[in-house]
């Protein structure tokens, strides 16, 4: 685990103490979290910091070391979300029946809170990953769970969720790929835009609409990558996330067979909807797991950097800022604890609070992020040090699995539907 | 084989931290500090999960000295948390992670207080000794020293305490029958011996890499078993003969002093009596 590879990379280095190295740029010690009131594993059970150790210790060395190279030249980290999947992160929510390893939302949380601290953009993915096996398991008849999931589970196969179109992203209802159905086929037509993992991965989850306007016309089909009539467009240039690949998903008269339909017809928007409510707390986990590490970085360089004869930890309006910054990181993940809570149970806020906890934490991070960058002065501009990266890979948090826009259209409706 | 091993694990302040002296100089900050498994322990526990894969040994037991007390304060924020709240003991998280790693079962020795704060390898080794006689256990796996005490004692006690031979600084074991192939990492290089069982072994830091635990086997240890025992059932005697009069941070580094020419250099090392 962590401690003896760690231990095993400072032996090699020669006989430095461990304290020596105070590199800033990347401090895998440092991703162990320790900041005691910030410290995330406060007031959870023994079983979930075992979790959290796990992901952390994962984190740290599969993930942190390799993060800039996999942003700056755009890898798509197979072998690691491979490695992460032999230890039960590639269906965390999924039935074990299947595969999966059955934990709940919030323990779910934890995990990819911790993962994050390594590389958000991979995080993300695995999480988009994780949310189409839990709709297939969840949503799906036995035939396709039993045929999808176990893949999906280990993620000797990768998966894509399809909603949005270049014609409608926040009016998702609006969608207009069609599927008609010819015999045993669905026969597909039409565009998915912004698809992550979209040309790499293999398994699609895609709405369509087989019936008439408006989400009751809405379904939910399984797409595999090699069926014909399905291309990709062009991989796009992203100012983070980049080490998944966004790609548009082209349907030109694809057969899909009705075989692959999760679900009945018309159910499709609901299924993602649902998909959707675990999909924003994951989301702003990872937010929450990159908050914590720019942090700590923030921390770390106010201690070392000197300007007028002191260390920058002692300017008042600095240190002030830090406790906002940490009193805003805790806030944001009771928020996202709370909803996941609601969800596991099935309380009647869970869709609000999921939206309340995905607007705030996604805002609130970013805001942390971005102030921790100020902090690092002209070095947090530099892509060697870490605290812009996770900026960059957070600020796409605000705007995809709904905009923060929606999310208020959301909790809107809820408080006054009672009217 | 019918082996039973015996791994113990320390609970250590965690490598990463930065480690403080307390203000009255007795010792280092414990308090709220993060404490996590001895990093060559959890060697030791993957050397021997290794051995039971192999089918060399059929059960690893692992075993952890400390406090009986619970986890106090942190009950009151399990509020958020969901419904399966278990109230641990501190200790057992780190046997916990060890059954999560592969071993069979658990063994919590209580210690509390101030026997606690002054237990060290010599009863620390008694209790290993007695342990192994009671669970009839043929091999101890150690990891070579506490990164908090950096003893390097433990290991070599208990071997002596129970007359077996032992295996030390381990960075490759091969188990035959009732012998063992070790190579240890020693000043000069690698010494190849051949000792039999019973033994001891102390693991190295090449012996192996510690497997992540995964998160199925996370949740099967919590059902695998831990018993406590104490100390006096086993008839050891935990008081200490040692006595820790101060405890002070290493010396601040100094700056160094520039010199022009290897003259002034040597003249400088003669003045400061180094030559």
């Amino acid at each position: 685990m962590a401690a003896s590879r760690a231990l095993a990379k400072v032996v090699r280095l020669g006989s430095h103490s461990i304290h020596r190295s105070r590199i800033l740029k990347f401090n895998g010690l440092q991703r162990r979290g320790i900041a005691a009131c910030i410290d995330p594993s406060l007031g959870l059970t023994d079983e979930q910091k075992e979790f959290q150790k796990v992901a952390f210790d994962f984190a740290a060395n599969e993930m942190a070391p390799h993060m800039a190279e996999w942003d700056q030249k755009e890898i798509f980290p197979v072998d690691a979300m491979r490695k992460a999947a032999q230890l039960g992160f590639g269906g965390i929510y999924v039935n074990p029946d299947v595969g999966g390893s059955g934990l709940s939302r919030l323990d779910t949380s934890i995990i990819f809170e911790a993962l994050s601290t390594g590389c958000v953009s991979t995080t993300a993915y695995i999480s988009i990953h994780n949310m189409c096996a839990w709709m297939i398991d969840t949503f799906g008849n036995n035939e396709q769970r039993e045929k999808y999931c176990p893949d999906l589970c280990s993620m000797q196969k990768l998966a894509s969720y399809c909603l949005t179109e270049p014609g409608s992203g926040s009016d998702a209802a609006s969608l207009l790929t069609s599927a008609k159905l010819q015999g045993d086929h669905y026969i597909l037509n039409g565009s998915k835009a912004f698809i992550s993992g979209g040309g790499d991965t293999d398994v699609y989850v895609v709405m369509c609409r087989t019936g008439g306007k408006g989400p009751k016309g809405i379904s939910c089909l399984v797409v595999e990558k090699e069926t014909l009539g399905l291309s990709f467009g062009k991989k796009e240039k992203k100012i983070g996330w980049n080490s998944q690949p966004t790609r548009a998903v082209i349907f030109e008269d694809c057969a899909v067979p009705v075989t692959n339909r999760l679900g009945a017809e018309g159910e499709g928007f609901n299924i993602a909807m649902k998909g959707l409510n675990g999909g924003r707390i994951n989301i702003a986990s990872c937010s929450l797991g990159a908050a914590h590490a720019a942090v700590l970085l923030a921390r770390d360089y106010l201690c070392v950097r000197k300007q007028f004869g002191e260390t920058l930890s002692n300017s008042q309006y600095l240190q002030f800022k830090l406790a906002e910054m940490a009193t805003k990181l805790v806030a944001s993940r009771l928020m996202v604890r709370q909803a996941a809570l609601s969800l596991q149970e099935g309380r009647p806020d869970a869709v609000a609070l999921c939206s309340m906890a995905k607007l705030f934490v996604t805002d609130e991070c970013f805001s942390i992020c971005n102030q921790a960058l100020q902090m690092h002065g002209g070095y947090g501009y530099l892509k060697d040090y870490a605290v812009q990266q996770y900026l960059r890979d957070i600020r796409v948090h605000q705007i995809l699995e709904g905009t923060n826009e929606v999310m208020r259209m959301i909790i809107a409706r809820s408080l006054l539907a009672e009217s | 084989m019918s082996a039973r091993v015996l791994v113990g694990v320390k609970r250590v302040i965690d490598y990463a931290v930065k480690i403080r002296v307390k203000p009255d100089h007795t010792g280092v900050v414990t308090d709220g500090v993060k404490h996590s498994m001895n990093p060559f322990c959890e060697i030791a526990v993957e050397e021997a999960v290794k051995l039971k894969e192999k089918k060399l040994v059929k059960e690893v037991v692992a075993v952890s000295c400390g406090p009986q007390q619970a986890q106090g304060k942190e009950i009151d924020l399990q509020i958020i948390s969901n419904k399966r709240m278990t109230v641990g003991f501190i200790l057992q998280e780190t046997i916990r992670t060890a059954l999560a790693m592969g071993a069979d079962r658990g063994i919590h020795v209580e210690v509390s207080g101030k026997d606690y704060e002054t237990l060290g390898p010599l009863q620390v080794s008694k209790i290993l000794a007695a342990l192994a006689k009671k669970e009839e256990a043929n091999l101890i796996i150690l990891g070579k020293q506490a990164i908090d005490d950096d003893c390097n004692q433990t290991g070599q006690m208990t071997a002596a305490l129970l007359d077996w031979p032992q295996g030390t600084f381990a960075s490759e074991v091969t188990m035959d029958r009732d012998m063992l192939k070790v190579v240890r990492e020693i000043d000069g290089g690698l010494e190849t011996i051949k000792i039999k069982m019973p033994a001891v072994l102390t693991a190295d830091l090449r012996l192996n890499t510690p497997r992540y635990a995964t998160l199925p086997n996370i949740m099967k240890a919590k059902k695998k078993k831990i018993t406590t025992v104490k100390p006096g059932d086993l008839g050891v005697d935990v008081s200490s003969r040692l006595e820790v009069l101060n405890v002070e941070e290493p010396p601040q580094r100094l700056a160094g002093v520039k010199v022009e020419t290897v003259d002034d250099l040597v003249g400088k090392l003669k003045e400061a009596g180094k030559i």
